[in-house]
């Protein structure tokens, strides 16, 4: 098991602004008649993207009395899973896969970069506050090991130099391209592919 | 070698497009109104008849698995959940069939629903293909507007709605009953069976839960029929499955293959051989993290398939194939493994929340020469107190990669740590339960 602590600088209030109250209201109809509950999960997401990337324990009472269910299983839900973050994590949140199948294809080298570009430690914010890292487990992305995604974008086949490029990019402020970053498209064997010849060449 | 045109997913690596108008082109959405109209008896015969097993790990067979669901729709509503919570390390099959090939699924889940009777499907999709869900709800959307889903989907006369629930970065979720609390807004802890979801299961209602791809497959097998897929592999074995070949080899990729191919084949043909030859090879590890590796000697003859690697005391597991050669350290690669599993424990049952974390460090030590002799057996011991001690199988399945090592590497972890036990003479102290752990030759 992770363990998880909220932060101890907490927001007094928290409330959905208009977009996310509409894309809530759209979340909860997706369920059945007083089933309400089985939105909290999406509805924990959206408070994290309209927060910066986290949830105040403030929100987690909000969302409570959206859903007319207790505070404590909406607390329940947002220490149990690990992708709710409960403290800042930076506008730029950077997780590098480390299982076995990453590690294997050298994802340490993937982390020293995050040390030396963003922090010395996991969970601690870059010195001009934009970004921090984290080590996590698998990401599914194993044949395009190794790799790492930076909010919802998979960056995938790198290796220590093109991590730094990215990085590099992301606080400048640029976007990077997701996917592949030895130009191999999606999950097709690299120069040696073997199926489905015809389509290729069509 | 399967030939191209049996492949079902042919928009494996987007050549073709994964729009509503080129999949139609592909095959899918074509009549979907006569296999439908054939009824619900026809479908679940011609699925049994093609012995498709699931392919999110355990291999049970579909049709049987559907014709579990009540025949009678009584008062309570029926639901079809599809599994998208794909986690196990080495596996990243389902990804490419969100992003590539969403009407295969789709169109399945319009025929699985009426087999049996459900109105509403739901796709758990794991919190981190987040992106590749918005995929999944374009192509949604796409159906719906030009009603192949809603009501009368696809001219039919079956209603269906299908949503996404996404995850959010829980691997027990990925076990049937854990993803029913996770979609009834709980934490993913599994729930304890009998009842089996099919009578009782998403806000207790039927619920029939079926994986990506065994669902992605469906149509192709109706239209194709049973026999076309029965024919392919093995008895029992049957069909076309995605191998994800990951680790040291020189062009990891996702591939479609028959079942029973051999491991040989696979690696060498498709991913391009192991990095410094096939003699560098040190182990693979057949079916995702959970499964217990198989070391060389045993590769070079290994086929593919449930059965022939349950023989191996392994198994297919979701066909994530993670090659390990000689320049990786084993024992390290296994501590990674159990450190995966001491994280994602979603700590209800005792033995695997307290285990995970004992075998990580158990094996940690080992990794760095620093364990006393007698732990590996004590850390064999701690495997067999884990496995049938649980509520759910992923709980198990932490101790079966270290079953594994103990099982084919005990030398070469032997050979490292040769330390001996702190505790030498056998006291014998009658409050000491853990008796059997003091050294019995001092």
């Amino acid at each position: 098991m992770s363990l998880r602590k909220p932060a101890k600088n907490q927001p007094d209030n928290f409330e959905f602004n208009s977009s996310s109250l509409e894309e809530a209201k759209k979340i909860v109809n997706k369920y059945p008649k007083g089933k309400q509950q089985s939105a909290v999960m999406a509805l924990l997401y959206l408070a994290q993207k309209q927060n910066d990337n986290w949830i105040p324990l403030a929100a987690m009472k909000y969302i409570a009395k959206f859903l007319e269910m207790p505070y404590i299983k909406v607390y329940e839900v947002a220490t149990f899973y690990s992708m709710y973050n409960l403290s800042p994590v930076g506008k730029y949140f950077v997780q590098v896969c480390t299982t076995t199948p990453c590690m294997i294809r050298g994802a340490n080298k993937l982390v020293e970069a995050c040390k030396e570009k963003i922090s010395e430690n996991e969970n601690e914010l870059s010195s001009d506050k934009s970004c921090s890292w984290m080590e996590v487990e698998c990401l599914g992305a194993c044949v395009n090991a190794p790799m790492m995604q930076i909010n919802d974008d998979y960056f995938e086949d790198l290796d220590k130099e093109k991590a730094l490029e990215i990085l590099n990019k992301i606080s400048n402020g640029e976007k990077p391209i997701p996917g592949s970053y030895r130009g191999r498209v999606n999950n097709e064997p690299e120069n040696n592919r073997t199926t489905l010849m015809d389509l290729k060449n069509a | 070698m399967l030939k191209d045109q049996d492949r079902i997913f042919q928009n494996l690596y987007n050549d073709l497009g994964p729009d509503l108008d080129s999949s139609q082109k592909r095959g899918d959405w074509v009549n979907t109104k006569e296999i439908i109209d054939k009824g619900r008896e026809w479908i679940i015969n011609e699925i049994k008849e093609s012995q498709l097993r699931g392919r999110g790990g355990a291999g049970f067979p579909t049709g049987l698995k559907w014709s579990f669901a009540p025949k009678e729709l009584g008062s309570r509503p029926h639901y079809l959940v599809i599994n998208g919570d794909e986690s196990e390390p080495g596996t990243c099959k389902d990804r490419d069939i969100l992003r590539f090939e969403p009407h295969k699924l789709i169109e399945g889940c319009l025929i699985a629903s009426y087999a049996v009777q459900a109105h509403v499907c739901y796709i758990y999709i794991r919190g981190e293909y987040f992106v590749d869900g918005q995929k999944l709800q374009a192509a949604i959307d796409e159906a719906y507007e030009k009603k192949l889903l809603g009501k009368n989907a696809a001219g039919t006369g079956w209603d269906l709605d299908i949503f996404i629930h996404y995850g959010a970065g829980a691997y027990i979720c990925g076990e049937e009953t854990a993803l029913l609390e996770s979609i009834e807004g709980n934490k993913g802890q599994p729930r304890l069976k009998p009842p089996f979801p099919a009578l009782i299961g998403l806000y207790g209602c039927p619920t029939i839960i079926n994986n990506v791809e065994t669902i992605a497959v469906v149509p192709t097998i109706l239209r194709r029929g049973g026999k076309w897929f029965a024919s392919l592999g093995r008895e029992k074995n049957t069909g076309t499955k995605i191998f994800c070949i990951s680790g040291n080899v020189n062009n990891p990729c996702n591939v479609e293959e028959e079942m029973n191919i051999p491991l040989k084949e696979l690696i060498e043909v498709h991913a391009g051989g192991v990095i410094g030859g096939w003699e560098n090879l040190q182990a693979v590890i057949p079916g995702g993290s959970s499964m217990p590796l198989i070391p060389k000697e045993k590769c070079d003859t290994l086929t593919m398939d449930f059965d022939s690697l349950v023989a191996e005391k392994s198994g297919l597991g979701t066909a994530g194939v993670v090659v390990i050669n000689k320049d990786q350290d084993i024992i390290k690669c296994m501590a990674r493994i159990a450190r995966f599993y001491k994280h994602e424990s979603c700590g209800q049952c005792t033995p695997c929340r307290e285990g995970s974390g004992w075998m990580w460090r158990m094996l940690e030590r080992m990794a760095r020469g620093e364990a006393s002799k007698d732990e590996i057996e004590m850390l064999g011991d701690v495997t067999k107190q884990i496995e049938g001690h649980t509520i759910c199988a992923f709980g198990e399945g932490s101790s079966w990669p270290v079953q594994g090592l103990l099982r084919h590497f005990k030398d070469e972890i032997k050979k490292r740590n040769n330390f001996d036990p702190i505790v030498k003479e056998n006291k014998n102290i009658p409050y000491l339960v853990d008796q059997h752990l003091l050294d019995k030759n001092a």
